[in-house]
């Protein structure tokens, strides 16, 4: 009798939750999301409807009304705006740049991290891999005005030292700035510089969290420092590396601003074709007077695909390996 | 196979010779992380003329500290400009460690109504967002806030990554009895979050808010799209302005001297290497401090759901 009534009270327990009303908890509970969901509602959700700005051409109505009137009074465009950006002489050259430079910083952003932190792992002294990786996180806390002032000491031709080395060593001052054939490989460095001690300390997280019984196993079995490291630390920094791998892949059609604009020295027209991408190349538009309505559709190719290429990404890994997708 | 000799601790020790190695690879690394920061502030104390003629040297030859007095002699514009940074970022961390944790307790109650709806709205920005454009046009046009400090201090105040790290750390480390108690007691959710949920979660509130505070103090870039006033520039935004233009710094000559003249006197390699001196100091103070927050941070943030 009694565990009847029992189950039958736990029943209407577990039933209960579904039935659930709104209750005071839910009002206060939403009283207090409030105004973080005001915040993604203004500056996540209002700029998607910006899209639209793509499909007008804006024009300033008679009347000094607001911008929104303005939009909603424009005319539409259809995808005119789309089409003088895709047949634009830049578009192909953004495309180029934007996804080699990423491509490469993926592949070698990754193979330096997870290096790196099977390196620092493996150290004797865990004192000195502290101050090893105390000392790599720094660039992560400079911006890229910060840096772009480093570079700029190392690299001006008058006064750099690099020049001064060179000329020191007889070669033929170079000068930096207007060489675009050198650039690729700076940002390359520079993007790895900076994120490098980042990547580390990631990863370095992930290998510090593995049973170490694992490797106790491992070592009665006779298995070498190489083979624990195929075989018990790669495996274990996998979830984690597809995870950055994933994210990074949503990244792809964005670029670090600062690297490619503030790094260049604001992006001078000889290097204009080595280190444009779509970033720097909105950034511009919006500070001179493009028409609001081409720069928007740049804008808004740059969206869709960031927004296709994670879900694609996701979509491959949740194919191979099920467990490591993150969405 | 020697290795299996040797007992205990060492057995799983690399080589003396590979840690060697491996010694020296993280030594010139890390010494490749920190010298720009060393080289930078050599220039800024070395004398004008030397940087004239010599070009810039790693150790400086002729010391001198005009640079500094410049800065100091233009004090009101350095100040001017820490205070913004200052004022950005303290109120840009709060404001991003209230709007952060909130959300992130309101999403991390299992039986919350509307949990479905909110974990699907912070999830749509994580993928998909109305591009740079989009943006500015809600700042500058919508809001108008241009020249405005909050231009500066609201975009940056939230985000999807940050709210999912405070309901990963609500779920796993806040005890639901101690909420359900507080119930009992009477609490409010507000009074639960406040005075209950928030004095536990400091490791939280540090990650989010060093996150946030070195966004702010570092951010140029929503300076130059949104302030145009002088008077309303951040260090950062006026070491933008500098690299473009270093004369921008001279605005006010002192001494009967005309602007030309003052100009021309102004030690401006120097000068523009002592500014960013200026920026990098408070950070490279705190942040070996900070570090464990970010890393901690880092790896509550990749516990996935």
């Amino acid at each position: 009798m009694k565990t009847n009534e029992m189950s039958g009270g736990e029943k209407a327990r577990i039933r209960k939750p579904r039935k659930k009303r709104w209750s005071k908890d839910d009002t206060e509970l939403f009283l207090l999301s409030l105004p973080t969901l005001l915040w993604f509602l203004i500056f996540s959700y209002l700029p998607m409807f910006g899209v639209i700005i793509a499909f007008k051409v804006y024009r300033l109505s008679p009347g000094g009304h607001g911008f929104i009137y303005n939009l909603l009074h424009s005319e539409w465009a259809g995808f005119g705006n789309f089409s003088y950006f895709f047949t634009s002489n830049s578009f192909t050259m953004l495309l180029r740049n934007t996804i080699l430079y990423n491509i490469a910083f993926i592949i070698i952003s990754a193979s330096v991290a997870v290096g790196g932190a099977l390196m620092l792992s493996s150290m004797r002294s865990k004192k000195a891999s502290k101050v090893y990786q105390t000392m790599m996180f720094l660039p992560y806390f400079m911006s890229w005005v910060v840096i772009s002032y480093f570079v700029y000491a190392l690299l001006t031709p008058e006064r750099g030292y690099i020049n001064g080395i060179i000329t020191a060593m007889g070669g033929q001052p170079v000068m930096w700035y207007q060489e675009s054939k050198y650039w690729p490989f700076i940002l390359i460095f520079l993007n790895t510089w900076k994120g490098m001690g980042y990547g580390m300390v990631l990863y370095l997280a992930s290998i510090t969290g593995i049973d170490p019984s694992l490797y106790e196993a491992a070592v009665m079995d006779g298995a070498t420092k190489a083979q624990q490291a195929r075989n018990i630390t790669l495996p274990a920094i996998k979830p984690v590396f597809i995870m950055m791998l994933i994210l990074d892949c949503g990244k792809i059609f964005n670029s670090d601003f600062g690297l490619f604009y503030q790094v260049t020295g604001q992006l001078p027209a000889s290097l204009y074709t080595t280190a444009s991408t779509f970033d720097t190349y909105i950034y511009n538009a919006i500070q001179s007077s493009a028409p609001i309505g081409q720069t928007a559709a740049a804008s808004f190719f740059q969206a869709v695909c960031s927004c296709a290429t994670i879900l694609l990404a996701n979509w491959i890994v949740s194919k191979i390996d099920n467990e490591n997708r993150i969405i | 196979m020697s290795k299996k000799d040797k007992s205990g601790q060492s057995l799983n020790q690399i080589k003396a010779s590979t840690n060697f190695v491996f010694n020296l690879v993280f030594l010139i690394l890390a010494v490749m992380c920190v010298i720009p920061l060393l080289f930078v502030f050599s220039i800024s104390i070395t004398d004008e003329e030397v940087l004239r003629i010599n070009g810039y040297q790693m150790v400086p030859q002729v010391l001198s500290t005009s640079a500094y007095e410049f800065l100091w002699n233009e004090r009101l514009t350095i100040l001017r400009a820490a205070f913004m940074s200052m004022l950005v970022t303290v109120v840009g961390t709060m404001l991003s460690i209230a709007l952060n944790t909130s959300m992130g307790y309101v999403v991390s109650r299992r039986n919350f109504k509307l949990k479905k709806i909110y974990t699907w709205m912070l999830f749509i920005p994580m993928v998909f967002n109305g591009g740079m454009l989009a943006s500015y046009v809600v700042v500058n046009n919508i809001l108008k806030l241009n020249n405005n400090i909050w231009a500066l201090i609201l975009p940056l105040a939230c985000s999807a990554f940050s709210v999912t790290i405070c309901r990963t750390f609500f779920r796993t480390t806040v005890p639901d009895s101690i909420i359900e108690s507080a119930k009992i007691d009477g609490a409010g959710q507000f009074r639960i979050w406040l005075q209950i949920v928030l004095p536990i979660s400091k490791p939280v509130m540090a990650t989010i808010g060093m996150f946030a505070a070195f966004g702010y103090w570092n951010d140029w870039f929503q300076a130059s799209l949104y302030i145009q006033d002088t008077k309303k520039q951040t260090l950062q935004s006026l070491l933008n302005q500098m690299q473009k233009n270093i004369e921008y710094i001279a605005n006010n000559p002192y001494g009967g001297l005309s602007l030309q003249e003052y100009k021309l006197g102004m030690p401006t390699e120097s000068v523009r290497m002592a500014i960013a001196i200026v920026i990098i100091v408070p950070i490279a103070c705190t942040y070996p401090f900070f570090q464990k927050y970010f890393i901690s941070g880092l790896t509550v943030g990749s516990v996935k759901e």
